[in-house]
């Protein structure tokens, strides 16, 4: 049993600027933790999460592979959030580099084929389109959840580089909901990008199917 | 945190700017040095995702001048604890880090690269 990571650092003035971990972060959470002794044995040199918010899940990463294992680099285009995952980072002594940034922009042309896990919680609630894009261009918490058409809008932006990202036995673990039409997205990154994957972990939590999807190259 | 090693990852993104914007250049940079845990293992593994050049004349710029030119093929103990060192434990708490190209700032502010840009800078 991996423990939760310690958030008692962050109070409810942060939460007002940084999403606040829920379900759909617990489930990711097991996720990763029933693939624990499979993770370990890749022995990640780069982890990635994309959209890291409080910082809970890359922490919990580095609780499963071990604080000098790996390096957690994290994103999330809201500095709030950024400098929540570095604070959640220290105080579960798991060093986290923390990059204010849209998905991997910046990073991308010096990670490719180099990432070995990477993780994306996205913002997977179906709103309409404006309201997706509204609210990645104010960067701030409304970024966490709104998704756009089918809550894929953000979600297809970072699909099309997550073939070049991934290193050969590379993982990537997405967060999803049933409104995402889970079978078609599978299905259309075995066709594009010759990505198998399998939904390893799901819950209903509320009005809310969730999924975790696991994607590794064929 | 931008230590060395999320240094040597990033690149300007910035409209149009596509040849030589790798490495940044920092610009009135504070630094701090924390300790960390020495994995040999980890360094190793690490190794062959690095741009040398880049890593080497960033250490240098911040006052580090351990690391050798070329890439050593053979490494040894005290060369891992230098790489060790340069990559993770120095830390650029405040600053920028500027685009040799288009000498587009990014800002480090409380350990964290802002590498955001404005809606017009964006490709």
């Amino acid at each position: 049993m991996i423990p939760t990571p310690d958030l008692s650092h962050l109070k409810k003035t942060d939460y007002d600027n940084v999403y606040e971990p829920a379900e759909d972060t617990f489930l990711l959470l097991d996720a990763l933790e029933e693939d624990a002794e499979e993770l370990k044995a890749m022995q990640p040199r780069l982890c990635l999460e994309v959209g890291s918010g409080s910082g809970c899940v890359s922490s919990f990463m580095g609780s499963i592979l071990g604080a000098a294992t790996s390096l957690y680099l994290t994103t999330d285009i809201n500095s709030f959030a950024s400098r929540c995952t570095s604070r959640t980072g220290t105080q579960n002594k798991i060093p986290i580099d923390s990059v204010t940034t849209s998905l991997v922009s910046s990073l991308l042309p010096r990670i490719q084929r180099a990432v070995d896990v990477l993780i994306f919680n996205p913002p997977y609630v179906p709103t309409y389109t404006s309201e997706a894009q509204e609210a990645q261009d104010g960067r701030d918490i409304r970024g966490a959840w709104a998704g756009g058409i089918n809550g894929m809008q953000v979600t297809d932006m970072l699909l099309e580089h997550v073939e070049d990202l991934l290193s050969s036995n590379g993982r990537f673990y997405l967060v999803a909901v049933k409104e995402n039409n889970i079978s078609e997205l599978q299905q259309r990154m075995r066709q594009q990008y010759d990505l198998e994957s399998k939904i390893v972990l799901q819950r209903k939590a509320g009005r809310e199917h969730l999924h975790v999807i696991r994607f590794s190259r064929s | 945190m931008v230590r060395l090693i999320t240094h040597n990852l990033l690149a300007c993104h910035a409209k149009g700017c596509t040849t030589n914007n790798f490495p940044l250049q920092f610009k009135d940079v504070s630094i701090e040095l924390r300790e960390a845990e020495f994995n040999p293992e980890f360094l190793k593994g690490f190794m062959p995702r690095i741009e040398w050049k880049a890593l080497v004349d960033a250490a240098r710029q911040l006052g580090d001048t351990t690391l050798p030119s070329e890439m050593p093929e053979m490494v040894d103990d005290e060369f891992l604890k230098n790489l060790h060192h340069a990559l993770l434990e120095v830390h650029v708490e405040e600053g920028a880090m500027v685009c040799p190209n288009c000498n587009h700032v990014y800002p480090v502010s409380n350990g964290i690269p802002n590498m955001l840009l404005a809606e017009h800078e964006i490709a």
